[in-house]
């Protein structure tokens, strides 16, 4: 196991890691406690949607991807703002619809020769440096909204209507969030792939959720959590040659189950 | 004019074309405890909306402590209903109340000196100071809502905005939120909104009953009843409930005590 950090190839795989899960433990605390969770599911199924543009355009994919999966998150925050009782056929309609279109544009890309696996189950072993620089960019977009907005989104996340009557933008921030929504997504398709990415944004966040004090303090949590699971998930990947994502996602899942275990047996 | 905190000037309301409220006027002097009751679907919450300046009547005027809230909002406390709020929120009471000063809490740094004093002081006030560090999901719904009035108030609003506060709480809860609201009376003017006429009964100076139309006086009368129950035969059940409301009615202060 230690051979292999000296391995440029499983250096870059940790950053991705530390990297994605700052996005995770972040955008995930935000889905959990807005119960967004469906939400956030169709956004990443969306990117896809984003990949086969980028492939079809012959355009670098996280880039593209972003800009998609952007584009999709506003157009849902619209949508689902409004008429909230209608958020569940909203995320239905998007979910489908990004992966029929990038599949679409995937086969119309002459001689395409993509690897469409390593999209939906992750590839965080092939993580070229300069996607590396790219997600230290989204990560400090990240913190830097967080920094400036934090009060307005734990006001918008505890109680809307009094966001709202204290004239605070909330439509405005609820369209922030879902943009931050799709940045995460696009950030962690590459560590564990567009199928699997709900559960880091909902697993280590909820492991967190119960023990914070504070919004922040879950954020900070979860943040670690999910930095654990990949290196523990990479590991078994290394170890068992297994694929990685999938090993980052069991390990979690394990956790979370074996916790919830435990706090069912020390409850009176 | 300048005595009045509110002042509602023939206001209609339609949701799709359904009228919802229809030339109402409403006028509470500074200091006031107005209770406004209506039914489920009579108008209260959007007349809630109306005052925090979240909708805009179709016709009329409104002017929140001489503003137009739509325009420039209104230094308004407001307590909304409690049930809405996500179960296992991470947050402790101090933070909920600091909410309250748009701000004062930032992802890094603690809040200044003075925000977490006007929180003590008026956690103090609704005499939850000593759960200032608990989170927020572990109090009782009476004691939520105590740190939501602490929240609305940390701000020295001019005028408190209670939607539904005895929701959702039990009666020992009610009587503390009672005390507190009494102990508000004359610095602010409160405007507590309730289905609930036997609760809004307690304390109040003012009473407005809301049913599409809005009638207002110094007590409840028949006619306010009629508004918002109908009229019903005497040999209806809801009539002898209704003629048991109005003897409690008739003297709140006695039965309060």
């Amino acid at each position: 196991m230690l051979e292999a950090l000296s391995m440029s190839f499983f250096q870059n795989a940790l950053l991705a890691a530390a990297l994605a899960s700052v996005a995770c433990g972040i955008i995930g605390s935000l889905v959990v406690v807005n119960r967004q969770v469906f939400l956030a599911g169709g956004v990443a199924h969306a990117a896809y949607g984003g990949v086969g543009l980028a492939f079809f355009l012959g355009l670098p994919v996280l880039p593209c991807a972003v800009a998609f999966t952007a584009l999709a998150a506003l157009i849902t925050a619209h949508c689902t703002f409004d008429r909230p009782e209608r958020t569940d056929s909203y995320v239905g309609v998007l979910w489908a619809s990004g992966m029929a279109f990038g599949i679409l544009l995937i086969n119309l890309t002459p001689g395409y020769n993509v690897d469409l696996m390593s999209y939906l189950f992750g590839s965080i072993l092939t993580v070229p440096r300069h996607d590396l620089w790219f997600m230290f960019g989204l990560d400090l977009l990240i913190l830097g909204l967080l920094h400036f907005r934090y009060q307005e989104f734990l006001s918008l996340s505890f109680d809307m209507e009094f966001a709202r009557a204290q004239g605070l933008p909330v439509k405005r921030l609820y369209s922030l969030l879902l943009l931050m929504v799709a940045v995460a997504v696009v950030m962690v398709i590459q560590v564990v792939g567009l199928i699997l990415i709900i559960a880091l944004l909902t697993i280590p966040p909820m492991l967190a959720e119960t023990r914070s004090a504070s919004l922040a303090r879950m954020m900070l949590a979860a943040t670690a959590y999910c930095f654990v699971f990949c290196l523990l998930g990479l590991a078994l990947a290394y170890q068992f040659d297994l694929a990685s994502g999938a090993s980052i996602i069991a390990v979690a899942a394990l956790t979370f189950f074996a916790v919830r275990l435990v706090h069912r047996w020390r409850a009176p | 004019m300048t005595d009045m905190a509110i002042s509602v000037e023939n206001v209609s309301f339609a949701y799709d074309g359904d009228d919802v409220l229809d030339g109402v006027n409403l006028r509470v002097e500074k200091g006031a405890f107005l209770a406004l009751i209506g039914p489920n679907g009579g108008g209260k919450t959007t007349l809630v909306k109306l005052l925090l300046g979240l909708l805009r009547p179709r016709q009329g005027s409104i002017k929140v402590l001489g503003k137009d809230p739509v325009q420039d909002p209104p230094d308004v406390g407001y307590v909304p209903q409690h049930a809405a709020f996500a179960p296992s929120f991470p947050i402790t009471v101090r933070d909920v109340v600091l909410l309250g000063l748009p701000g004062q809490k930032s992802f890094c740094f603690q809040p200044s000196t003075s925000a977490a004093a006007s929180a003590g002081s008026v956690l103090s006030r609704v005499d939850m100071a000593g759960l200032a560090e608990r989170r927020f999901d572990t109090l009782s719904g009476g004691q939520r809502q105590r740190v939501l009035v602490a929240r609305a108030l940390i701000s020295s609003p001019s005028l408190l905005l209670f939607d539904e506060p005895t929701s959702n709480i039990d009666p020992q809860g009610k009587i503390c939120l009672f005390d507190i609201l009494s102990g508000l009376r004359r610095s602010i003017t409160v405007v507590l909104v309730s289905h609930d006429v036997i609760s809004a009964a307690a304390g109040i100076t003012d009473v407005a009953v809301i049913n599409k139309r809005l009638l207002q006086g110094r007590e409840i009368t028949p006619e306010m009843l009629e508004l918002i129950y109908g009229v019903h035969e005497d040999s209806c059940p809801l009539d002898g409930y209704l003629k048991t409301l109005s003897a409690v009615l008739e003297k709140p202060e006695q039965n309060r005590a």
